[in-house]
């Protein structure tokens, strides 16, 4: 085989997800009432660009075999601090921008602390600690409020050069900055490597335990840089329990149609970007389609299980039984 | 695997503590704590009205971790239990509006409602293999899709049956609440089927390890989608009695659920890897929360201050208790 | 050895499993530029050496040294460093990565703290050649190359890791003919370039092509070492054989007339590439023996007849009337009765934290209840039963299976199948790892309810046991049967003979009677 069919068969999931996403935004925007305007993609791309970010955060857990359901709740935790701190002069301005960040990668390696090092499940663990970055959440804003430095929040939920979307160009920078270096960087491997085979990695003499605490930690700066944004464009800091559920729902959601194994060690943040853009031009179809908003959950949930039970295929491959149990 | 230090606190007591689960004896000795705590706050605390009155609202939490504790147990986890428990209120409130057959089946048709939930659950983890976690949620926002749209979006209007309303609130016997001996009569029927049928031998079996139970010939998958329909069914029905207490369902009255349902369980010592654990910790679990939920208001401590207790009681206690083996 | 200094000497290393000695006192000289062979039957402790040479268990006692210089090694990476690579039979490969990731995996190039995929890309293509599989594109992702792919892959990982002394353990097992052919060039190669090259197998005429020395393992002592070529097969058989035992088997009862019905029969089984066409039958009162080199389709074997396995071709009948097992639950229902003692009794056998009284019972459940209610004092009464008739040894039924001994652990998964009364008895090597003494046990108990009339298929690792237990024995190599020996055809040199497929001299003139 050639080397462009290898290239094309290990970016067969993020080229589907970008192929998924590519029809239904086509399909969203011939049916919208104002087409393909630059506005319609502005307020698309703001509203994908936050659930972007939290399911590369999810993407990088997952790719450990893990799973992160705190993500939801590091976004409003950091959104919330941010409604304080992100206000005032540049310096002020820059310095609460360090500090969300920073506030992020405590959260992430907190998650990193209690499941690698104190080996806990991460499902239980990070339920657990998702009770506690909400409750400082809310401890911070009982009631929606707060500001943020508004030229600041214009400036990347705008437009550049009057078209493009200036929260895509953040989302590039960041994937550029922070994804790439990762993923081609040895702790980046050591996290793939872990996810696949954690035996096979410690036999090769991978760097397990750092590779992974690596991800959780990144993965915390990540969901950080979603609720940064989530202040930008909202103006406000807000512990709404249920949108950081929801959020850690679609997360899931996006890493699945983005072609990110759940159980490790395959797959990539792109995938997961195009996943989440895709997972919210498919709820927002509906809009178009005039259906009753009221649909949008479920549709939303169907697409999950749907997309869930795909995965499962694989198992009729498996010709010895015992192997359901490993 | 529990912790050697623990293992030497234990060695000092009297024997038939130290033949008990370490985490039963601690939950139980907390729950002392947490009393004699609230009666510092308080002088009605330890009153028998205010532990009856705590008694009833831990029933509804007791039924609902009842069944997660099924699923704990085969080592796998229902994050469904939100949304199941508001299908089964919602759904059993909507029967109630069909007349009189309508009131007639409405808790069996909301407890039917939490079941399907259950089984689709169980399908998935059993059948397909998905992870239970991944699963679970898709379920519970599908759960979440069907009743919002049922709902039309605004709070259901359907008002609890006079039968709901009775298990919830009245008195068969009189001082004990409907609610406690429903748990208690819950609670007993778990207990015998943990112990004493071939159905609970094998989710402990499962629980330890599925491939000895597969190879000892059990039929894993269907004990596993049972564990799931009974768990979907015992949220549903914890919905049904909440919907009672308060004479209509609400929206989001699921969510104050999932994560009390697992801390009990998993503060009473069963473990989070399966395979492991007593009801009576349940049991212990369930009124150590509710009675820490109940001081925190005391306290007039918010909400915020409790989700954050919580989380750190819950990986405190697991890193005690839930810790899996070191690697090499 | 014309005086050379060695490479690699270890002296008076021992390693213990619990009370079972899996190296005793080795000693073996690596030199530079040879190619040296390990040879022994099963459990003789080359696998231990060779985990212990690998830094993937530490020795109990004894001393290593690298050019006269004392070492140890903490963990796999450490030797490595040292330069010692193994190829172990598990791979080490990362499935879902592709083949460059995998062979640069341990040291992989940087630039500017990421990964130079272009340096890798090259390293790994060397890497390939020199292993002799240029064939395989290195962008490939390990978990779509078949098996003897990954082998290759796995050689070239070891390749690309710069190692002064190369071990193989068993690296040809999954090669194709043309692959091995290959593998022999380049290890040849690394001779000549002043590699020392450990090569454990199985194959006697590998070895013969390969090898400038080989040394012979026994009960965990190295028993012989001698330049190749100057013994024979026959020598070299006698040499693994004569572990030491004191075991004492119950007499064979005289085989049933062959008349008599086959309660088990399997025609043409076959399952992926590791069962390939094989018959035969069990007769009621039969013990028939599963021998030949450890991991030649034994285990698979008895997972398909046990409804494990998925996707089976041939047929299986009991009681001459054929069935499908699609699960254990299938082949445990009582118009079928089997069992199944599997392999490893902490993982497939017993639920450890759980209770003795509560493991007994499991398989049985269905009949010890009513209405899915369990009996208990008829659970009682059985157990009650089992614990006279195995003689287990434990301080209560409540007390967890885990805490006791290994002999009384594997007593326990066989008195939990026999509380089902069952007609075919399936085992997988049930007496590894265990006393003395309760092997003994555990052979009588096999002749008892043989001539109970259950029909017994007994794998077992120990070529003593197949000689001393079994009233026929199938030799497996490859996942076919090669040979099929009967009554007094059951030597231990006969067993061995045909299990590393060479031609057994001794035996010659009772070839003709299998059938």
């Amino acid at each position: 085989m050639k080397d462009w069919r290898y290239w094309l068969a290990e970016q067969r999931g993020t080229l589907l997800a970008f192929g998924i996403f590519v029809a239904m935004f086509i399909l969203y925007t011939s049916n919208h009432q104002a087409g393909f305007t630059a506005n319609v993609v502005q307020t698309a791309s703001n509203k994908g660009v936050l659930l972007a970010f939290v399911a590369m955060d999810q993407t990088l857990v997952v790719i450990t075999a893990g799973i992160d359901l705190s993500v939801g709740m590091i976004f409003l935790l950091t959104n919330c601090v941010a409604s304080w701190l992100v206000v005032g002069s540049p310096v002020e301005t820059a310095f609460g921008v360090v500090v969300v960040l920073a506030v992020g990668l405590l959260c992430g390696a907190l998650n990193g602390a209690i499941v690698i090092y104190g080996r806990l499940q991460p499902i239980v663990a990070t339920i657990a600690t998702g009770a506690i970055f909400f409750g400082i959440a809310l401890l911070l804003r009982p009631f929606p409020g707060g500001s943020v430095n508004e030229r600041l929040a214009d400036a990347l939920t705008g437009r550049l050069f009057g078209f493009l979307p200036a929260s895509l160009v953040a989302l590039l920078a960041v994937v550029l900055v922070v994804w790439v270096p990762f993923s081609r960087s040895v702790y980046g491997r050591a996290a793939y490597a872990a996810g696949s085979s954690e035996t096979a990695a410690y036999m090769s003499g991978v760097p397990i335990r750092r590779g992974k605490f690596a991800a959780y930690v990144l993965a915390g700066l990540l969901s950080a840089i979603g609720g940064l944004f989530l202040t930008f464009f909202t103006y406000t800091g807000d512990a709404a329990f249920a949108s950081g559920n929801a959020y850690t729902l679609f997360s899931i959601a996006a890493v699945v149609l983005g072609g990110v194994s759940l159980f490790g060690g395959r797959g990539s943040a792109i995938g997961a970007i195009f996943g989440a853009l895709a997972f919210r031009t498919i709820g927002d179809l509906l809009f178009v389609f005039d259906f009753d908003p009221l649909w949008q959950p479920l549709f939303q949930g169907v697409i999950l299980l749907v997309a869930v039970s795909l995965g499962a295929f694989a198992l009729f491959r498996v010709r010895n039984r015992l192997e359901w149990f490993l | 695997m529990s912790d050697t230090g623990m293992d030497r606190i234990a060695s000092k007591m009297p024997s038939f503590i130290r033949r008990s689960d370490p985490a039963v004896v601690t939950a139980f000795a907390c729950i002392i704590i947490l009393l004699l705590v609230g009666s510092i706050y308080s002088r009605s605390f330890l009153s028998p009205e205010y532990l009856l009155q705590q008694l009833k609202v831990a029933s509804f939490l007791g039924v609902i971790a009842t069944g997660m504790m099924l699923v704990i147990l085969l080592g796998q986890i229902d994050l469904s239990v939100p949304w199941s428990v508001a299908a089964g209120a919602m759904m059993a409130c909507a029967a109630a509006a069909y007349g009189p057959m309508g009131v007639f089946l409405a808790i069996p048709f909301g407890i039917f409602c939490g079941v399907m939930i259950g089984v689709v659950n169980g399908i998935g983890v059993a059948y397909l293999r998905i992870p239970s976690m991944i699963i679970t949620l898709a379920t519970n926002a599908v759960a979440q899709g069907l009743m919002v749209v049922y709902t039309g979006g605004f709070s259901p209007q359907d008002s609890a049956t006079g039968a709901m309303r009775y298990l919830a609130t009245g008195f068969a016997i009189p001082g004990v609440p409907n609610a406690v001996l429903i748990w208690a009569v819950i609670g007993a029927a778990m207990v015998f089927a943990l112990t004493r049928t071939t159905f609970g031998r094998a989710v402990y079996g499962i629980g330890n390890r599925e491939r000895a139970a597969y190879l000892s010939g059990i039929d894993t998958r269907r004990v596993v989608m049972i564990a799931f329909a009974v768990s979907g069914g015992l949220s549903a029905f914890g919905g049904v009695l909440l919907a009672g207490y308060a004479s209509k369902a609400a929206q989001s009255m699921g969510d104050a659920y999932l994560l009390p349902a697992i801390a009990a369980v998993v503060l009473g010592g069963t473990s989070i890897l399966g395979g492991r654990g007593s009801y009576l910790g349940t049991v212990a679990g369930v009124i150590l929360i509710t009675l820490l939920q109940s001081i925190l208001s005391v306290m007039q401590m918010p909400e915020a201050g409790r989700q954050i207790i919580y989380g750190v009681v819950i990986v405190a206690m697991l890193l005690l208790y839930g810790r899996a083996p070191a690697s090499r | 050895m014309d005086g050379a200094v060695p490479l690699f000497r270890m002296e008076g290393v021992s390693k213990r499993y619990g009370g079972v000695r899996a190296l005793e006192k080795a000693e073996l000289s690596v030199m530079p530029g040879r190619i040296h062979a390990i040879l022994g039957e099963n459990g003789a402790g080359k696998s231990t050496l060779i985990k212990i040479m690998a830094g993937v268990v530490a020795p109990d006692e004894g001393t290593m040294t690298m050019q006269g210089r004392a070492v140890t090694f903490s963990s796999p990476a450490a030797a490595n460093d040292a330069g010692i690579v193994c190829i172990f039979q598990e791979l080490s490969l990362i499935p879902e990565l592709s083949v460059a990731d995998n062979i640069i995996i341990s040291n992989p190039p940087t630039r500017f703290g990421m990964i130079d995929r272009r340096a890798q890309r090259r390293l790994a293509e060397a890497a390939l050649a020199r292993a002799g599989a240029s064939d395989i594109h290195p962008s490939a992702l390990v978990k779509d190359l078949p098996l003897s792919r990954r082998q290759m892959v796995e050689i070239a990982k070891a390749l690309a890791r710069k190692p002064r002394i190369l071990i193989l353990d068993e690296a040809t097992s999954a090669l194709t003919a043309a692959d091995v052919a290959k593998v022999f060039a380049v290890l040849k190669r690394l001779r000549e370039e002043g590699l020392a090259l450990l090569y454990i197998s199985h194959r006697m005429h590998e070895i013969a092509e390969l090898a400038d020395e080989c040394t012979v393992f026994r009960n965990g002592r190295n028993v012989a070492t001698y330049a190749a070529g100057t013994k024979t097969d026959n020598e070299v058989v006698e040499l693994m054989i004569g572990r030491e035992y004191s075991h004492i088997f119950p007499p064979k009862t005289p085989l049933p007339s062959s008349d008599r019905p086959a309660v088990l029969e399997c025609r043409n089984l076959g399952w992926t590439d590791r069962l390939n066409d094989i018959s035969f039958s069990v007769r009621a009162g039969e013990v028939v023996g599963l021998g030949g080199l450890d991991g030649q389709g034994q285990r698979e074997l008895l997972l398909a007849c046990f409804g494990v396995l998925r996707g089976l071709t041939g047929q299986m009948l009991v009681d001459g009337k054929p069935v499908a097992l699609g699960s254990p639950a299938d082949a445990k229902a009582d118009k079928v009765g089997m069992a199944l003692i599997p392999e490893d009794r902490k993982t497939e056998g017993l639920m450890l934290p759980m209770t003795v009284r509560e493991n007994l019972s499991f398989a049985a459940l269905d009949r010890l209840s009513r209405g899915g209610i369990v009996d208990r004092n008829a659970e009682q009464a059985m157990i009650d039963d089992m614990i006279k008739l195995l003689a287990i040894k434990t301080a209560g039924l409540d007390i967890p299976v885990g805490a006791l001994s290994g002999g009384n652990q594997q007593k326990v998964v066989i008195a939990k199948w026999l509380m089902r009364q069952p007609r075919i008895i399936l085992l997988n090597d049930p007496t590894r790892g265990i006393d003395v003494g309760t092997k003994q046990e555990i052979y009588q108990l096999l002749r008892k309810l043989a001539d109970a009339g259950a029909a017994i298929v007994f794998y077992s690792t120990d070529y003593d046991e197949l000689v001393g237990c079994c009233d026929r024995v199938l030799v497996l190599y490859d996942g076919a049967v090669k040979r099929e020996l009967v009554g007094p055809e059951i030597t231990e040199h006969a067993l061995i003979a045909s299990a590393l497929n060479i031609q057994d001299d001794n035996a010659g003139m009772k070839q003709g009677a299998h059938a």
